[in-house]
């Protein structure tokens, strides 16, 4: 097994997924299997290859520092679920 | 007690860059504005709006990493640091993790024992900053957060350093010098209740002798200087106090509160340490050129180390006065044109870190805005220079300069300050006073040659300060001498 059960569980969670034990059994499953199937690329002989960062090869696209227009607070809040005082309105963070 | 064990600080400094616009869009990144009026797809985190990197982000880096000794890394790149908070609209921060733009850095600070000590910086990587959560206080948002999304995206440079300090005094020298620097430099406000410049601290204790570090806290909430003292040397008791009593430190993030001064465990993020980084591939790889790193290492400023020995070698300052004006660069800036126009370190010194300082406090200006610029106020140094009037009438004319913005010939001219110098008009001031004061000339010429200066005083007061004291003074001793 390249992955626990109990790994699944923890990654779900960091991805606030709620699982049930059902998913859990087969996304161990699934995910052995993706991992086994990717473990082939071990096989290579990568000795002096830099890791790639991008796929595509390219480097430095910048923009100069110059404001550009924003959205309204109203436009920012079109599609938030719940807003109060120009903000986007949360279930509170802190005690 | 707290002797058997040596303290071990780790410092991580977020300073905000001085761009006009954020890290990877075109909003942009005043402080103060209406919530969410600085906000666009990108920082929203919309359906397929992707970053484009800053430039002038870059550029203030590498300007940073130039100025703290850091190696410039000819090739970084951007990742994804992932975590779910409300601040945070993509559920991951951008950032670097491999390969940061600067690296292998340090500063040396001066301890209290007059010794150097080098502290290193391991890194310094570029990261955009999360959105700002205000938690409601009134009776409708009592039990929510609000999110304003203007400072998402913000560019931030974290500087990193070596868990090199053993002391909340090292901590502070050390953050104070990284202020210093960053401002000089201009790639950051320095303006720590804003929070432009903040600062987290981790902490550790370990018995003296013992290789391996304690388990480290991590402190966050950290607003002012006075404050991390005072956090860090909470921190480190309470440390000490749980070993002693047979605890065990946990490692685990607590927030320093101004009002108790004490830090408390921040509970709830106990997943927040699994960021599972990986390459951003929405931004492409960051290559610097040697060229570029050259480009920018020419357009560095004087930094304050090198002005304070400056002021001391070639202008002959004590290490205190250099220390006070090279301290704030526009101050230094002031100072050193004081000094081209008057050629007198000495006496622009001490005006300017007597009067002007004065002025500025009580006015409450900066130096930038100060009506008596360095050409006035070498105007009044001149005019004292030569005599033309003392140097107590100068604090006088210093302060209408302030008030009007008038040169000092002008002011001397309109007011008629100018010394008097007249032998005939200060010998019968002279006269008169001695005439007035029968009693005190038998005294002095009884051996209480003290009384000069009550003398000098009197005829001083009648010119209403405008005789030259230098002729007052010996034309007095001859003519009470001379009785």
């Amino acid at each position: 097994m390249k992955i626990t059960r109990a790994e699944v569980e923890h990654v779900g969670r960091l991805a606030r997924l709620a699982l049930s034990d059902e998913e859990l059994d087969s996304l161990t499953g699934e995910m052995d299997a993706i991992l086994d199937y990717v473990e082939q690329l071990k096989t290579l002989d990568t000795d002096g290859i830099v890791p790639t960062a991008h796929a595509v090869p390219m480097e430095n696209a910048f923009r100069a520092d110059e404001v550009k227009p924003s959205f309204t607070p109203e436009q920012a809040l079109s599609n938030a679920p719940d807003a109060s005082e120009n903000a986007f309105r949360v279930r509170r963070v802190i005690e | 007690m707290t002797q058997r064990y040596e303290t071990v600080i780790g410092l991580e400094v977020h300073a905000q860059l001085t761009t006009n616009t954020k890290i990877f869009c075109g909003c942009s990144t005043e402080f103060g504005q209406t919530p969410n009026s600085q906000t666009c797809p990108v920082c929203l985190a919309l359906p397929g709006a992707l970053p484009v990197l800053n430039q002038k982000a870059v550029e203030l880096a590498i300007r940073t990493g130039l100025a703290t000794n850091c190696q410039i890394a000819p090739r970084s790149i951007f990742a994804r640091k992932n975590y779910f908070y409300p601040d945070l609209p993509k559920g991951y921060q951008i950032s670097q993790f491999e390969l940061p733009v600067c690296e292998h850095g340090w500063l040396d600070i001066d301890l209290e024992n007059g010794e150097r000590k080098r502290i290193g910086i391991t890194r310094a990587h570029m990261e955009e900053d999360a959105g700002k959560l205000v938690h409601g206080d009134t009776p409708e948002t009592s039990s929510n957060s609000l999110v304003d999304l203007n400072r998402a995206c913000t560019p931030l440079l974290e500087i990193v350093s070596e868990p090199d300090m053993r002391s909340a005094d090292e901590a502070i020298s050390y953050l104070k010098k990284l202020h210093q620097i960053v401002v000089y430099l201009g790639v950051c406000d320095g303006n720590l209740e804003e929070g432009s410049f903040r600062c987290d601290a981790n902490i550790s204790v370990r018995p003296y002798g013992q290789e391996e570090l304690g388990t480290r806290a991590e402190l966050k909430n950290l607003n002012s200087f006075r404050f991390i003292k005072q956090a860090i040397e909470f921190e480190v008791e309470r440390q000490i106090d749980l070993i002693e009593s047979g605890g065990k430190v946990v490692q685990e993030t607590r927030l320093f509160d101004s009002n108790t001064g004490m830090t408390r465990s921040m509970r709830g993020k106990e997943d927040a340490h699994d960021y599972r980084y990986v390459p951003d591939p929405d931004l492409v790889p960051l290559v610097i050129s040697q060229e570029w790193i050259e480009e920018v290492r020419a357009t560095l400023p004087e930094l304050p180390e090198a002005k304070r020995s400056r002021f001391v070698e070639e202008l002959g300052l004590t290490a205190y006065d250099a220390e006070v004006l090279a301290a704030d660069r526009e101050l230094a800036d002031y100072f050193d044109a004081s000094v081209a126009l008057a050629k007198d370190a000495k006496s622009c010194a001490n005006w300017i870190m007597g009067d002007v300082l004065r002025k500025l406090k009580e006015t409450d200006t900066t130096i930038a805005n100060a009506p008596v610029s360095p050409e006035l106020l070498t105007g009044l140094l001149a005019r004292i220079a030569d005599n033309t009037i003392s140097g107590k009438i100068a604090k006088k004319v210093f302060e209408k300069m302030w008030q009007n913005g008038q040169t000092a010939d002008q002011i001397i001219d309109k007011e008629g300050l100018k010394q008097v110098t007249d032998t005939g008009a200060i010998e019968s001031l002279v006269d008169e006073v001695i005439a007035a004061n029968p009693g005190q000339v038998a005294e002095y010429l009884g051996g209480k040659e003290k009384l000069i200066g009550f003398f000098v005083g009197k005829v001083m007061q009648a010119s209403q300060g405008k005789a030259n004291p230098g002729m007052v003074n010996q034309l007095l001793k001859q003519k009470l001498t001379g009785n």
